[in-house]
């Protein structure tokens, strides 16, 4: 069982939180503009990486605010946790 | 008598060589299935398997072996119907048994409108010429008697899709079928080879760089399942899939108590007896993406309180071993099987938490789709590219797809 550090309400279990996908995906500006490539690449494409990865969870079962993480999808092991808007501490760039 | 000492390898274990005319990646059922119809049907027999643990360790040694094809869009009742016909002469065909059992699958509806989506799938399946019917709960009993029909329950059985031809299989026997028959037309397949990069000139691929050295084709088919975006990400071309875990167990070997499969979505679990005697149970994936093989405490809870609500028979029986698995799932719970931005370089993935029915079916149209560069008719509907057309064929739910 994950112990996940929401931002707001500090460590709880992982079975109070739901997954809520790849995090930092900015919606494209313009998107008359947008070509059917560029759309599929927003909507549909993902990196899915097997390491390090910056996601999106949801404190369902708590504050029900969104926050994101950074967590090692082989060995499952949170990182950090940080809120939306904000920036991994790891890094200084999302 | 010797005793099963003297068994001769039932296929080799060649040095790989510089140049093939194709390469597989990913030696599952899926890929050695590829190698067994390319060479078959195609006559293609310079070909590698690469497989980098050994072969059926991935997803077809961690599924629970159902096979069906009631699958609701024609797009996907096809492609499911031609692995189904497959499945029933393979033992035949590879003269090896893959104890195909055609013991019937239940899908089980929980609600008004779970039985109006059976109805509807099961009459489109009956179009397609896909056997099939909507079964009563008293019929669901007299079948399976130790099931729990009572109306009373937070999740009452109201009904059920039941397709007879449906079944299961041994798992490893149909990635051992598939390698002797492979490699009995001359492929050679390698094991503990992992491709670290894969090598491209002008847009076309020429090659892979592996742990055992530099490999060279003009074709390559990659089959690697939860690993697929990795293998892209070498490509340098993105994926529209998110690898997660799932998980399965098996309980302890029992007497004979369940003669078919049994599939409920909206409680999330299903089961079946193997002929071992050990009940084979899973559910959906977890929530969170991963590529490590196991599944979470929350999402065994989660999937013995349906098989326990279902039978309450099976309570107290002893679960035996847990493992997980890395399926690759897409935005439309439908596979990707085609071609790619790199010439020669094909990929079959995204099958999800339901590929092992389609092992047979997924090979012999990616053969084709390898063999000759274009996609059969029944996988054509199936290419990466139908994620910018937005021709999506949405069997999420749809099909009795568990996720």
């Amino acid at each position: 069982m994950l112990l996940i550090e929401c931002p707001w309400c500090g460590k709880r279990d992982e079975s109070e939180f739901s997954y809520a996908g790849e995090a930092h995906i900015a919606r494209p500006l313009e998107t008359e503009k947008l070509s059917d490539i560029e759309w599929a690449d927003y909507l549909f494409m993902r990196k899915n990486p097997k390491g390090l990865h910056r996601e999106q969870w949801l404190h369902t079962a708590g504050c029900r605010r969104y926050f994101n993480a950074e967590r090692d999808t082989v060995s499952y092991q949170i990182k950090s946790t940080y809120k939306i808007g904000e920036l991994p501490s790891s890094e200084g760039k999302a | 008598m010797s005793y099963h000492q003297n068994w001769s390898a039932a296929w080799r274990s060649p040095e790989p060589k510089q140049q093939y005319d194709a390469i597989i990646v990913g030696g599952g059922g899926h890929g050695l299935a590829t190698a067994y119809y390319m060479a078959k049907e195609h006559g293609m027999k310079n070909i590698a398997v690469l497989e980098k643990g050994w072969i059926g360790g991935g997803n077809t040694g961690r599924n629970t072996t159902i096979v069906r094809s009631n699958y609701l869009w024609d797009e996907s009742a096809h492609l499911y119907e031609k692995s189904m016909k497959l499945w029933e002469g393979l033992s035949q065909d590879l003269n090896y048994n893959v104890m195909f059992s055609q013991r019937g699958v239940y899908n089980l509806g929980h609600t008004l409108q779970d039985m109006r989506d059976i109805q509807r799938r099961v009459n489109a399946n009956r179009l397609n010429g896909i056997d099939g019917h909507v079964v009563s709960p008293q019929e669901i009993k007299a079948a399976i008697p130790h099931i729990n029909i009572d109306q009373g329950c937070r999740y009452p059985i109201l009904g059920a899709s039941f397709q007879p031809r449906g079944g299961v299989a041994r798992h490893d026997a149909v990635a051992w079928g598939f390698a002797r028959g492979a490699d009995k037309y001359g492929v050679d397949i390698i094991q503990n080879c992992e491709v670290t990069s894969i090598l491209q000139e002008n847009g076309a691929v020429t090659g892979v760089e592996t742990t055992r050295g530099k490999i060279l084709s003009p074709k390559v088919g990659v089959v690697v399942a939860g690993h697929c975006s990795v293998l892209a990400d070498m490509a340098g071309f993105r994926m529209p899939i998110e690898s997660h875990p799932l998980q399965a167990l098996v309980s302890e070997p029992i007497k004979p108590i369940l003669d078919t499969v049994v599939m409920s979505n909206a409680v999330h679990g299903y089961v079946s007896q193997s002929d071992k005697g050990d009940l084979v149970i899973g559910a959906g994936i977890d929530s969170y993406t991963g590529y490590g093989q196991r599944g979470s405490f929350s999402g065994i809870e989660h999937t013995v309180s349906a098989i326990v609500e279902l039978f309450p028979i099976f309570s107290r029986v002893r679960m035996n071993r847990q493992w997980g698995g890395i399926v690759d799932t897409t935005p439309d719970a439908c596979p990707i099987i085609g071609n790619t931005p790199v010439k020669g370089l094909y990929f079959n993935c995204g099958w999800g938490t339901g590929g092992f029915k389609a092992t047979p079916g997924s090979g012999w149209v990616f053969a084709h789709n390898v063999a000759t560069g274009e996609p059969h008719e029944l996988n054509r509907a199936f290419a990466l590219d139908r994620f910018v057309s937005g021709l999506l064929i949405d069997e999420h739910g749809a099909a009795g797809v568990a996720h």
